[in-house]
């Protein structure tokens, strides 16, 4: 025993009793916790159960599969009166991703502008971008998406007073109508095209990369990408006789029909989430720029860097490691602020899954339902943004 | 079972002994030592109820809990009114949240079953119509192809809405707003072109609502059966009694030309059932548990269905619905009250 104490790295256990046993202890308490914790669930779980069941209130997840007999306004996947609950579900959850996906790349856009416009050294601009951040972030979401829905509703013209541009586009109180292109069978091939665009495109960049490191040459890589992924597709296109018949909204009977509709509800929920949103992201923005030591910028402007490949090359890539992590809150904000929508009657989610409790009276799973729905997306992009994080983190060489 | 048994007993002695919550069926003697009622209405509909700038509730279904609160505690006073959204309404009354949902509420076979309700009887007979504004020329809701509707979320009229436009073969785009006030202000400005609702709905919004109620119309088909009521929730029978009986002694009131103006010359006469009716000749109050002049003081102070409907959505109200289906049956309507005796 001796021995091994003297060449073990940990010294040897006093003799306590296990009650005194701080690792005894430790784990007792934690299984104590846990213990309760279950034991708390499972009485809450039982007792719903039993209420549910002394009252006659049906329980369970069957009622995914019958028949919803309601419809829904906004829908980009096809839905009817006649497909199930489960379907009308999807078609929310679609709609939910719909706006969110569009507000986060909207507002990221917009915030990063609005941001770096408040560092500007122009005074007109940068007041402009402060009066814009205090104004958009210090009014609580829902009196914007009110404010922006009723404006819409008010001062746009009915259908048949629409605005109307080159006959094609119209813009009215119904919604944003434009043309768009009827399918074609070369409609398949331009898509692959646009793929393979997409992987050259990605070659491109590699090599221009590698040869920027053997011999300092540079080579305008993001404009031959452009080149290739929308160059591509096009001549595919062209050489299948570019055939183009458009789908032209046109009036008839009460509403535009053809086309695609932007709806009112959906425009004013994307432009409140994305004014609102983007009035925090562009403080980020400038928190993270301001974080990077003026060194930095005189230092590239005294080897001959531009203002902007100073912006573009020195100060975003290390700014963008103090910006990611607080912008993956603000991208979560968008997914679940989306639920406002409810307010001004676009048809997400928590709407469907609403119409479906009611007509069901199943709320605990409906609600359920949504809180896996959010769950899973909020973790999705968390997820993502971590990768991201990850992959931007300064190496240190 | 028995696995079951022993971990709600292990939770309950785990938890300190919390007891399990549930109803014993107790809401009557819950409400009674409460000393008022608390009845669930809209959050604002003309005719059915409304708070006005004092807080003070009126409208038919107001009436209806009041008449309730006449019987139980010889008080109209004595309820509290909660506003509830279409879609609290079902979770309001099934959490014990309010005693009683007078609401403008359908009765349908889900909501009484697996909605866990007791409907005690209709206090109107309604049914789904359409407004439209007049300029659109439409006279008939056949024309409605195509046409951008506006409906509360959470209802049976948006189902009934999707079932008249499949049958029919014809496409909507329904716009889908819970709040009364904001799905008005979309049809009034023009957002939809229809509005659609129970046709008393649509009488009280075109009435108070619309800048002109002359330039709206509502439409001749009516594609639904809404037989409006009061609901209580499963689990106390004896509550569900009281609210059944309170609307049928009212019924029953008018049918015997009893009204809140000649209820105490009433009580001197002849007609055995209006002694059983007054409680001259008592028993009827002592059956339902409350006191024997119980439909004297429902009607004095509340008043019989017909005036109930006259004071609130009557020819003189700025809704102005005719009696129809809700005339007596004795005047070809369908207000039929089963016997009190």
């Amino acid at each position: 025993m001796a021995v091994d104490a003297r060449f073990s790295s940990t010294p040897p256990k006093p003799k306590v009793a296990p009650w005194n046993d701080p690792v005894i202890r430790g784990w007792f308490f934690q299984i104590v916790v846990v213990g309760l914790f279950v034991l708390l669930a499972v009485y809450l779980v039982q007792n719903t159960m039993e209420n549910l069941e002394r009252q006659k209130i049906a329980s369970g997840f069957g009622f995914l599969e019958k028949e919803a007999g309601f419809e829904i306004g906004d829908t980009i996947i096809s839905y009817s009166a006649a497909d199930t609950y489960g379907r009308a579900l999807i078609v929310g959850l679609v709609n939910t991703l719909r706006v969110a996906v569009l507000g986060i790349i909207l507002a990221t856009i917009l915030g990063t502008l609005i941001g770096i416009g408040r560092l500007s050294s122009n005074w007109l601009l940068a007041k402009i971008c402060e009066i814009y951040v205090e104004a958009f972030r210090n009014v609580p979401l829902l009196l914007w998406l009110l404010l922006i829905a009723k404006y819409i509703r008010e001062s746009l013209p009915g259908p048949r007073q629409a605005w109307n541009l080159l006959d094609a586009f119209f813009l009215s109180n119904r919604g944003f109508y434009v043309p768009v292109p009827i399918a074609d069978p070369i409609d398949k091939y331009v898509g692959i095209a646009f793929l393979i665009g997409i992987g050259v495109a990605w070659y491109v960049a590699r090599w221009a990369k590698k040869r920027q490191e053997m011999t300092g040459q540079q080579f305008p890589r993001i404009w031959a990408g452009f080149g290739i992924i929308i160059g591509l597709p096009l001549v595919v296109w062209l050489l299948g006789g570019a055939p183009l018949k458009l789908s032209v909204p046109a009036l008839q009977g009460f509403n535009f029909s053809g086309g695609v509709v932007l709806q009112p509800e959906f425009i004013a929920l994307l432009i409140g989430l994305v004014l609102y949103t983007s009035a925090f992201i562009a403080e980020i923005v400038r928190s993270g720029i301001l974080a990077i030591n003026r060194g930095q910028t005189e230092a590239s402007l005294a080897n001959g860097l531009t203002r902007g490949q100073t912006m573009r090359l020195v100060l975003l890539p290390q700014a963008l490691r103090v910006i990611v992590p607080p912008m993956t809150s603000q991208y979560l904000n968008i997914t679940k602020n989306s639920s406002l929508a409810i307010a001004i009657g676009y048809p997400d989610l928590v709407a469907s899954v609403n119409v479906t409790i009611n007509q069901t009276g199943q709320a605990i799973e409906g609600i359920l339902f949504i809180m896996a729905a959010y769950l899973t997306v909020s973790l999705s992009i968390s997820l993502f943004m971590n990768w991201y994080n990850k992959r931007i983190a300064l190496v240190e060489r | 079972m028995l696995k079951r048994t022993l971990a709600v007993a292990a939770a309950t002695v785990a938890l300190g002994g919390f007891a399990t919550v549930a109803h014993a069926g107790k809401d009557l003697d819950a409400i009674k030592a409460r000393g008022s009622v608390i009845c669930g209405v809209s959050t604002g509909l003309a005719g059915f109820s409304l708070a006005d700038s004092k807080g003070e509730w009126t409208g038919l279904d107001v009436d209806v809990c009041r008449a309730v609160a006449a019987a139980l505690f010889g008080d109209s006073k004595k309820v509290k009114f909660v506003p509830l959204s279409a879609q609290q309404r079902f979770t309001a009354l099934q959490s014990g949240e309010v005693d009683i949902l007078s609401r403008n509420t359908t009765i349908t076979m889900t909501r009484d079953t697996s909605l866990g309700l007791d409907f005690t009887g209709v206090t109107y007979y309604d049914g789904q119509g359409f407004m439209v504004p007049k300029k659109l020329g439409v006279k008939s809701a056949k024309e409605l192809k195509g046409a951008t509707v506006c409906v509360q979320p959470g209802t049976t009229t948006e189902l009934n809405l999707a079932d008249y436009f499949r049958a029919n073969k014809m496409d909507f785009k329904p716009v889908v707003i819970e709040k009364l006030e904001e799905i008005e202000q979309a049809y009034f400005s023009g957002r939809c072109d229809v509005y659609t609702t129970d046709a008393s709905g649509l009488a009280a919004t075109r009435a108070t609502r619309a800048q002109n109620p002359d330039d709206h119309v509502i439409l001749p088909e009516i594609i639904s059966k809404e037989p409006l009521g009061p609901a209580v929730r499963h689990g106390d029978n004896q509550w569900a009694d009281v609210v059944r009986w309170t609307f049928n002694a009212q019924l029953e009131a008018e049918e015997k030309g009893i009204t809140s103006k000649n209820v105490d010359e009433m009580l001197k006469s002849s007609d055995p059932q209006i002694k059983r009716l007054l409680g001259v000749t008592p028993g009827m109050g002592k059956a339902l548990g409350v006191e024997e002049d119980w439909i004297v003081k429902i009607i004095k102070q509340v008043g019989n269905y017909g005036e109930m409907f006259e004071r609130n959505v009557g020819k003189n109200t700025p809704l102005k619905l005719e009696r129809g289906l809700n005339a007596l049956w004795t005047q070809g309507g369908l207000q039929y009250a089963a016997p009190i005796r």
